[in-house]
């Protein structure tokens, strides 16, 4: 049923969605954790640049991340310099992008999860002499499960259904920055309908599926 | 409260009859390498018939697909010459309006000055990462990439190096910022006024590739449509004629 070519832009997408996930959970979680806590001024700075991507369009990420990645941009002298040629066009490239494009979705709904939970089983547990750390990993993480599940699940829909970033910066690589949604765009360009009611009817499901099991989910509410 | 809204109303109600009053208007979907010399030749158009063409920029095969699911173009200008033809066969387009308004060349473009020389013996060397074309399985400019590469023998040798764009606009992004060294795009991308606008350009021979013919025609919604039919006649006229080819389109 699936040309070899459209499983190899499943599998990439799989892929990607999976290590940005990962990447957006280690990174996304002491920025959610802060951005719970702060009373900084910097807190509405860096709560409107993490979301960001909610509101501006692909293009102007996509467009950006060219220039910036490109050879003249600056993030594109630092990978030169440091040896690794530049990110457009390459699958760790998408990676980078992805984690931009992607943060508010693991982000906002950890914060919440935080905020929730309150000051209070922090100080109950720095009274039973448990470290900060200690405290967050036995205190806070299993609390805060139902805001990771949340959080992790966002981010991996969302990079599956990333188009106009990946479209700028990716070059439509079999293999290694032709994702589904590219690969979709491609069939109905070409006039192959056929396949791109495969691959399409495949995202509309999973789609579906996912924000399904997202919202049936007993007795939580949606952004915990 | 009401007094004050009443001036505004009938400013609005004037400025909407208005709208409706003027010109004719046609909605034209452009080939995407078409860009530059449609936007003169609308101007020029609308100077001299007072018909206002709106125009809509694409991949022609992105376009195909919107005409045959409704779009309201009137006027179709491809990048190739299949994609008017079948939807003339498949009852799309006004019978007999089908035309070749211009022939694109192939040009092989890098941003930096002096990188691509005028035989294209860059490409024998390969001294570069990434060579950018347009996809070829959607794109005549791209097709034709191809073919000049197969031509040269250099198809199999450069083929790790492709990337691609959706359209020659994008190719010409990849390419324009640095991000791919060189890529072939039309001529027209980086010509104006018959002048090479920068970077460094190898002309494509025409005999390195199939001709890229690029047929317009008056689809069905611009049947009965003066203004569609008065483009159309201006687009085969001297003065859209002279814009086409100062953007290096052979006619």
């Amino acid at each position: 049923m699936l040309s070899e070519a459209n499983v190899a832009a499943v599998w990439l997408t799989l892929k990607l969605a999976t290590i940005t996930t990962v990447i957006l959970l280690i990174v996304g979680t002491p920025i959610a954790w802060w951005l719970a806590r702060t009373h900084s001024k910097w807190k509405g700075v860096i709560g409107a640049v993490v979301a960001l991507p909610l509101v501006l369009p692909p293009t102007v990420l996509g467009f950006y991340l060219l220039i910036a990645l490109g050879p003249h941009g600056p993030v594109g002298q630092l990978t030169q310099f440091l040896g690794w040629g530049i990110l457009p066009f390459t699958f760790a490239g998408l990676v980078v992008a992805s984690v931009f494009y992607s943060m508010p979705f693991v982000v906002q709904p950890l914060q919440q999860a935080f905020e929730a939970i309150g000051a209070r089983p922090l100080e109950v547990a720095a009274t039973l002499r448990a470290s900060p750390w200690d405290a967050f990993f036995t205190v806070v993480l299993p609390l805060a499960k139902p805001g990771f599940i949340t959080a992790s699940i966002l981010g991996f829909a969302h990079t599956v259904g990333e188009f106009g970033v990946v479209l700028m910066i990716g070059g439509n690589i079999p293999e290694k920055t032709r994702v589904v949604s590219v690969q979709i765009y491609d069939h109905v360009e070409a006039l192959e309908y056929a396949e791109a009611h495969v691959l399409a009817g495949g995202m509309l499901l999973f789609s579906f599926l996912v924000l399904l099991a997202l919202y049936s989910r007993k007795g939580t509410s949606t952004w915990k | 409260m009401k007094s004050r809204f009443t001036p505004l109303l009938a400013g609005l109600v004037l400025a909407v009859s208005s709208l409706t009053v003027q010109a004719d208007e046609v909605q034209v979907a452009v080939a995407a390498n078409f860009t530059a010399p449609m936007q003169k030749i609308a101007a020029e158009f609308e100077k001299d018939t007072g018909h206002k063409a709106l125009l809509v920029f694409g991949a022609t095969g992105k376009l195909y697909a919107q005409i045959k699911n409704g779009a309201p173009f009137q006027v179709f200008l491809a990048a190739d010459d299949k994609t008017p033809a079948k939807l003339e066969a498949e009852g799309d387009t006004v019978p007999g309006s089908r035309f070749t308004y211009a022939i694109g060349t192939l040009v092989l473009w890098s941003a930096k000055p002096g990188f691509v020389d005028e035989q294209g013996e860059v490409l024998k060397k390969g001294q570069f990462k990434h060579l950018a074309m347009t996809n070829p399985k959607t794109a005549p400019y791209g097709a034709a990439a191809v073919t000049t590469l197969t031509k040269l023998g250099l198809f199999d040798a450069l083929q790790s190096k492709f990337v691609t764009g959706e359209n020659v606009s994008q190719t010409y992004q990849f390419v324009m910022t640095g991000n791919a060294e060189l890529g072939f795009i039309a001529l027209s991308q980086v010509m104006t006024d018959g002048q090479l606008s920068g970077g460094s350009t190898w002309i494509v021979p025409a005999d390195l590739h199939e001709p890229i013919r690029q047929d317009a025609a008056i689809l069905a919604k611009g049947q009965n449509q003066p203004a569609a039919r008065a483009l159309v006649e201006y687009l085969k006229g001297d003065k859209a004629a002279a814009i086409i080819k100062s953007y290096g389109y052979a006619l």
